[in-house]
């Protein structure tokens, strides 16, 4: 097992109090694994990620236990941070514009990491950057590695982002919404990358985003969060298949598929969870066709299916047609 | 007779480089080449296109928020530009835009009666005031507001209300074209669905006639009757919906399809998407002849001599790509 | 499932208040300490600039025979003369002179102030709206009233048109909105792109009522800002000027003049004479800072 995150629980001091992000999740990743994390604004996903690489704001509080290839990685000071950081673990983000630093050039951001964390002199920390480079198909990279990261387009600058993730080969690479501000072509082109690192890396990737589709085609595993915590888990196919839970079910009518003529789609009735006022019980009861007095009073626990993945619902899968 | 037509619509930008002189010549920006299309009434139009395809100031164009450089605009057959300033005030009325950042589309010093009174108060400001406030409730209640939230500030409301907030304001006045620029693109997954279903039937009650602009291809099939697939400025292929999705003519509305993901594992395992290859060409420096022949995975060496123009296969698809339409003609 | 509206039910519902961006500024604005207090105490000292001279022993021209040529010993500040700040050199009540100067110092500040909000608002809202060419030319014109030195351009007005109170402000008038122009501009252009205005204009209102409705609300919060930190700067403006002895003229007095009395007198002891003015004068300057500081972070882009 490669992260093994358990009760992790995300909290913000804020003007209003100190308002929930996470509460509660677990879930696990194995070495060469793909793990989505589906959820929409106010699920904590992005919370999630931040608070496994040590990057929360300073008023964030983790709590919880968050084990990296059985060692305990949550509340780790700086210094021993950095050591997994970049090297065991790389973050990827959602807007390369301003994850790449404008006023460096791409070359001295990528041989910085590899000279502090491999230990490479200036010559070959360059030559590892540009094959990396080169792997991410950025074409003509030795020319090209010592521009500014403006001169690049969206698309190539992910790249450059995904090249800088992998430098110090990490076991395991979180991708946080990496292609929903680029076009629907670039998204193809950078979803075939990642199958490609996959093959040829054996990276484990923890992909963070909104889009079904995307998921529907890269990720072995799915994980559906709401208002911070874990409505369903399960691998992709069963879960988009028959989805177990209303949450994920309302998700799956509701998003318009390009192959299927609808009349109308499916609609979650009311609005996002307000992270501040969530109710006693299960979050998504207020939105829940089949809802029930229990639902609002408890929140359900997450239990084991059946058929393998995991469910937070009162409600028997066999009671939501 | 067409509500709204379109014929070689351009709309060029000048744009100053920052160390320029004074004196020197601006360079232009092609945003929408020679764009030529019609919009019938109560039809949805859909217009697809990634990032520099002009899209966006094609919308503002027609409604009139950024000057059209050359071509016509004919609405119900008369030319726009040939209206006087008070003429063209009141077809404001008949054509109106929702906008893509539903909270900036929204004043945010104004309460949301005074933001949905507004084109009431332009345009008649005569209307009493009981009048309006009960326009008002009754238009916020079209929407799903609850019209006891008239005295509220947007940043009291969520995406999903600001949007309704927007589409109530642009329906007030009962206009004939409603100019839907990515609309959901800013929302969470469950509330797009919320807002093109009120969409639609607010189109259905209304008789309205749509352009909806976007960038996800399956919502644009979802609600348009006809799509248009623009690059670069140009309109590449236009037809009906289910016709553009399934059998797609040109090779650009080819890759765009095939690079929709599906929420689906067992249909996205069994296909492989066609990956275009290349980057987007800058809209100021577009290639020559065809814009897309520089990705374009069938382009001849001929594609760069002249603009293709649009060819119509029957009288409702047509493409601009004449080696897909020479092909069609002589199969290898 | 679309969402339902129970009409009946939806009717009889009372329509609820909303919860402006001001008085969301208005709730941290009053949780800054120190703007509070420096706000009590400008109405304190408003106060003492209206009511002061009801308390007064003397008249602020009446000149007291009896210390004048001691002032050292015998005019100093004390209850039994009726000279509570003093007397200054000539022999008149300091604390008369006092109210009058901080009526005066106040008033140039203020009215400074509000010229450069109406104009230079409108000015400013104006040519960031239009743009092109309207803008270049009004943008030019303030440039270059900016690069006229101003202190050598008031010393001449005032010289040749008389030293008065009137010819006082026309002179700040004429400079102080410059900068504001140049700021609402600023933020015009930025404002000009939102959505809203785009939508405003797709609906067809009016120019001026874009401007107005649309633009200048959005601007407020800046402007409330910088014409809070103008206030002292005007205050400074004229304190320099008459100080320089070409601001207001005997027997109308400013603080400026006062205080440049009393540096004036300092090596005979009579420290009272500058003392007293300069403090009414620091923690009136003191107190905007912080004020225009309060503003400003109530105020703060991070409205939601």
């Amino acid at each position: 097992m490669l992260l093994d995150v358990t009760d992790l629980f995300v909290s913000f001091k804020t003007n209003d109090g100190q308002v929930g992000a996470v509460n509660g999740l677990s879930f696990q990743i194995d070495a060469e694994e793909t793990l989505a994390i589906v959820g929409e604004s106010g699920s904590g996903k992005s919370q999630t990620a931040f608070a496994i690489m040590g990057l929360l704001a300073r008023n964030g509080r983790a709590e919880g236990s968050v084990r990296f290839a059985g060692q305990e990685i949550l509340g780790l000071d700086q210094a021993a941070l950095n050591r997994v950081r970049a090297r065991q673990i790389a973050m990827i983000f959602q807007d390369p514009m301003t994850s790449l630093n404008p006023f460096m050039r791409i070359s001295d951001q990528m041989e910085e990491v590899l000279i502090l964390h491999k230990g490479l002199d200036k010559r070959a920390a360059r030559a590892e950057a540009v094959r990396l480079l080169d792997a991410v198909r950025i074409p003509d990279a030795r020319a090209r590695i010592t521009m500014y990261p403006h001169e690049f387009s969206g698309g190539m600058r992910q790249r450059v982002m995904i090249a800088m993730a992998l430098l110090c080969q990490p076991k395991l690479l979180i991708a946080d919404e990496p292609t929903t501000a680029l076009d629907v072509t670039v998204q193809a082109q950078i979803m075939d990358l990642f199958a490609d690192i996959r093959r040829d890396f054996g990276t484990a990737v923890i992909l963070i985003t909104h889009d079904l589709g995307v998921v529907a085609g890269f990720c072995d595993r799915t994980l559906v969060m709401y208002a911070g915590q874990v409505m369903e888990a399960d691998a992709t196919d069963s879960l988009f298949a028959s989805p177990a839970h209303p949450y994920t079910k309302g998700l799956l009518s509701a998003v318009p598929r390009l192959d299927r003529d609808t009349e109308t789609l499916a609609t979650i009735p009311g609005d996002p969870p307000d992270m501040s006022r969530l109710p006693a019980g299960c979050p998504f009861s207020p939105r829940c066709a089949w809802a029930e007095a229990r639902c609002t009073a408890r929140r359900p626990p997450l239990e084991r299916v059946a058929r393998g993945g995991r469910r937070a619902c009162h409600v028997a899968p066999e009671g939501l047609v | 007779m067409s509500l709204l037509r379109v014929e070689d619509l351009s709309v060029t930008f000048d744009v100053r480089g920052r160390g320029d002189w004074p004196w020197t010549p601006a360079r232009k920006l092609q945003a929408v080449r020679a764009l030529s299309f019609e919009v019938a009434e109560g039809e949805t139009l859909g217009v697809v296109g990634e990032s520099g395809s002009g899209k966006s100031t094609l919308a503002r164009a027609i409604v009139g928020t950024v000057p059209a450089t050359g071509g016509k605009i004919l609405w119900d057959g008369s030319d726009l530009a040939a209206l006087g300033p008070a003429q063209r005030r009141k077809h404001r009325k008949s054509v109106q835009m929702i906008f893509q950042d539903p909270l900036a589309a929204l004043n945010p010093r104004m309460t949301v009666g005074e933001i949905i009174a507004e084109p009431l108060r332009t345009h008649h400001p005569d209307t009493a005031k009981p009048d309006m406030r009960r326009k008002v409730g009754e238009m916020m209640e079209r929407v799903g507001l609850l019209p006891n939230l008239v005295n509220r500030y947007p940043h009291e409301f969520s995406g999903g209300q600001c949007q309704r907030i927007g589409i109530a304001r642009a329906l007030i006045l009962g206009p004939k074209l409603v100019l839907c620029d990515e609309p959901v693109s800013a929302l969470d997954v469950s509330v797009q669905a919320q807002v093109v279903n009120l969409l639609q039937a607010l189109k259905r009650d209304m008789g309205l006639s749509l352009i909806f602009i976007a960038h996800d291809l399956s919502v644009v099939k979802h609600i348009s009757d006809r799509i248009a697939v623009m690059y670069l400025g140009t309109l590449l292929e236009i037809g009906a919906a289910d016709q553009v999705c399934r059998a797609p003519r040109h090779p650009y509305t080819k890759a765009l399809i095939s690079a929709v993901p599906v929420p689906d594992p067992a249909v996205e395992k069994a296909r492989r998407p066609a990956v275009l290859e290349g980057e987007l060409p800058s809209p100021m420096a577009p290639p020559s002849g065809c814009v897309f022949r520089t990705r374009c995975p069938v382009a001849l060496a001929r594609c760069a001599d002249q603009i293709p123009a649009l060819r119509w296969m029957d009288g409702a698809h047509a493409h601009a790509c004449p080696v897909v339409a020479a092909e069609a003609q002589h199969p290898a | 499932m679309a969402l339902v509206i129970n009409k009946g039910a939806a009717a009889s519902l009372k329509e609820v208040s909303g919860r402006s961006l001001w008085a969301d500024a208005r709730i941290r604005f009053f949780k800054n300490k120190a703007a509070v207090a420096s706000l009590i105490v400008l109405v304190l000292i408003g106060l003492f600039a209206a009511f002061g001279q009801h308390f007064a022993a003397w008249s602020n021209e009446e000149i007291n025979w009896a210390v004048i040529g001691s002032v050292e010993t015998l005019g100093r500040p004390s209850f039994e003369s009726g000279h509570f700040f003093g007397a200054d050199p000539l022999g008149r009540d300091l604390y008369a002179r006092t109210v009058q100067g901080t009526r005066v110092s106040l008033m140039v500040g203020l009215i400074g102030a509000g010229v450069a909000v109406l104009v230079g608002t409108l000015y400013g809202a104006t040519a960031g709206y239009f743009g092109g060419r309207i803008d270049d030319i009004m943008m030019r014109i303030v440039d270059i009233l900016i690069a006229v030195p101003y202190m050598f351009v008031l010393s001449v007005v005032l010289v040749m048109f008389g030293q008065s109170l009137v010819m006082l402000f026309i002179g700040i008038g004429l400079i102080s909105w410059l900068e504001m122009a140049r700021i609402v501009r600023a933020q015009t252009l930025s404002i000009k792109n939102k959505e809203f205005v785009e939508a405003a204009q797709a609906t067809g209102v009016s120019t001026p009522r874009i401007i107005l409705r649309h633009i200048v609300p959005n601007l407020l919060g800046v402007v409330a800002v910088y014409a809070t930190l103008l206030v002292p700067n005007m205050i400074i403006f004229e304190s320099f000027v008459s100080f320089l002895g070409l601001g207001v003229q005997e027997p109308s007095t400013s603080w400026g003049a006062l205080i440049a009395e009393g540096a004036d007198q300092m090596l005979y002891g009579t420290l009272w004479q500058l003392g007293y003015p300069l403090f009414f004068f620091v923690i009136t300057l003191f107190s905007f800072f912080f004020i225009g500081d309060g503003l400003r972070d109530a105020l703060d882009p991070k409205d939601r």
